[in-house]
């Protein structure tokens, strides 16, 4: 590893109760580089996720972290329902948020004319885009992201697959992401790592060496996606 | 496709003025229907009016008692029903912040709490004319006491009911506790809080009938009582109106409250007009 990571973790264990989650994760994320994290259900690829982000500090490992901050981006846009769309996105310096820079990322996720809107306004699409907003606010270098586009439709999770990456382009951020879609990994990583079940470590790790922007179509992916499959079933994952 | 987008600002009005007026109209056909059928029975003499007063004559003693002393017996019944409420629901809502907050409070005094809501409100009347007198204190400490366990309990549910996942955002980003309380667990519970805060009003009016009703000198509750005692059934629906008015205006003023606060809220609206 000759760059210094920006991020790196190791877990040698975490348990909940009796059960062992993860055992022996190592993860090192570049400067600008994207990594998805593939595997089943209830593997620990949220729980690995959520130590990074600092959420969970009960676990057996190192963490190091950049300097900068880290931001995140649930599974659900987990707005509150009570502020606009404008005060969500600058959340986390209460009211006293920066404007212009909200403003800014208002048009940048295209919400353009929604930042005096409540939540209940918005459709699940345009929720999620206010989600990832009010992650690049506090300017990270790092975005994780749970699944974060498993709860829209199909075409809409395309969209926003595109808005993420043009995203962490513009700003310069690394994307450390979980999912249970091949195609979402693919389309979006550099690294595709492959958990297996429960104590989960990494078993495979995918690189996907294809510039952006990608082409859902190129041949390339679904060979890649061959291969993944392969990786998940030996992982006894389908 | 321009005369389309005209036509639309136009209908809309019109459809509110529509749906608005029948609305207010449906709810007024029983009362006055109501009223209506008592006026008949009453001045035919099918019912005697020395036990039911015709509706007019209502009015009438209504009209008679606001040229008089009315104003003293709402102004006396409104102060105690407002200090008694605001006593009450204030300590309810510190206590069901600190047990809704701290497991280690909840442990300590959930179990009081509980304890002390078993008894019925109105069993401590006489200990509180014995401890208290008959005179104003006692009628708003039991103001209070009601007031109180409708805020408190609404209280902690509205603060344990609060969304996980929300209160994690707040944990993202590394606030602090007085911090998450401010920015997301009393905006999250303040729907729970409203719920409270008016039954809590309500209970305060219903204690306040009983504290008067069994010693005053003033205040509805008096006047029922003294109506009662002179025999003129006419006295104590008037007074029983006066009650249900300022039950009215006072939880309006309340819902009104709520509505502007909880604007944001996405919730079903109920079906059809």
């Amino acid at each position: 590893m000759s760059v210094r990571a920006l991020l790196d973790i190791h877990v040698a264990r975490k348990r909940f109760a009796d059960t062992t989650v993860l055992k022996d994760v190592r993860l090192a994320l570049q400067p600008r580089e994207a990594v998805s994290l593939l595997g089943p259900s209830g593997c620990g690829k949220s729980t690995l996720l959520r130590i990074v982000a600092g959420l969970e500090q009960d676990f057996q490992g190192e963490l190091r972290r950049p300097d900068g901050e880290v931001a995140f981006v649930f599974q659900e846009p987990r707005l509150m329902p009570w502020l606009t769309v404008e005060q969500n996105i600058g959340f986390s310096d209460d009211n006293h948020y920066d404007r212009a820079w909200v403003t800014q990322l208002i048009e940048e996720v295209g919400l353009k004319g929604f930042a005096q809107a409540l939540p209940k306004a918005l459709s699940g699409g345009m929720a999620q885009r206010v989600a990832i907003a009010r992650g690049l606010y506090s300017r990270p270098q790092v975005l994780l992201l749970d699944e974060p586009f498993s709860a829209v439709d199909a075409f809409t999770r395309m969209k926003l697959q595109d808005l993420l990456l043009q995203l962490a382009e513009h700003h310069a951020i690394a994307l450390l992401l979980v999912t249970h879609d091949v195609d979402e990994a693919l389309y979006l990583s550099d690294r595709v790592l492959v958990m297996d079940n429960r104590p989960s470590s990494i078993r495979q790790a995918l690189a996907v060496e294809l510039p952006h922007p990608r082409d859902r179509r190129d041949p390339r992916l679904a060979q890649l996606k061959a291969l993944s499959l392969t990786a998940l079933q030996q992982a006894h994952v389908i | 496709m321009t005369s389309k987008t005209q036509a639309v600002p136009l209908a809309t009005p019109l459809a509110i003025n529509r749906s608005a007026w029948p609305r207010r109209l449906k709810g007024l056909v029983l009362p006055v229907l109501i009223l209506l059928v008592l006026e008949v029975v009453v001045r035919v003499g099918w019912l005697p009016s020395y036990q039911m007063p015709a509706p007019s004559e209502i009015a009438l003693t209504l009209t008679d008692l606001a040229e008089g002393a009315l104003w003293k017996h709402i102004s006396a019944s409104l102060g105690r029903v407002v200090l008694g409420f605001v006593i009450g629901a204030s300590l309810a809502l510190v206590f069901a912040a600190w047990v809704g907050l701290s497991r280690e409070a909840e442990a300590y005094l959930e179990p009081t709490f509980a304890g002390l809501r078993s008894i019925p409100s109105l069993a401590w009347v006489p200990l509180l004319l014995l401890w208290l007198g008959i005179d104003e204190t006692s009628k708003i400490v039991l103001i209070a006491i009601g007031a109180f366990f409708p805020v408190y309990l609404n209280g902690v549910a509205a603060i344990r009911d609060i969304d996980r996942k929300l209160v994690e955002v707040g944990q993202m980003y590394g606030f602090s506790r007085r911090r998450l309380v401010r920015r997301i667990l009393l905006p999250a519970a303040l729907p729970g809080l409203f719920t409270g805060l008016r039954s809590g009003l309500s209970l305060a009016w219903m204690f306040l009938v009983a504290a008067e009703l069994i010693a005053a000198t003033k205040g509805l509750g008096y006047l029922l009582s003294d109506g009662r005692e002179t025999s003129r059934p006419d006295i104590v629906l008037a007074a029983i109106i006066v009650l249900a008015l300022l039950g009215k205006v006072s939880d309006g003023l309340l819902a009104a409250l709520e509505k502007r606060c909880l604007a944001w809220r996405d919730t079903f609206q109920g079906a059809g007009q």
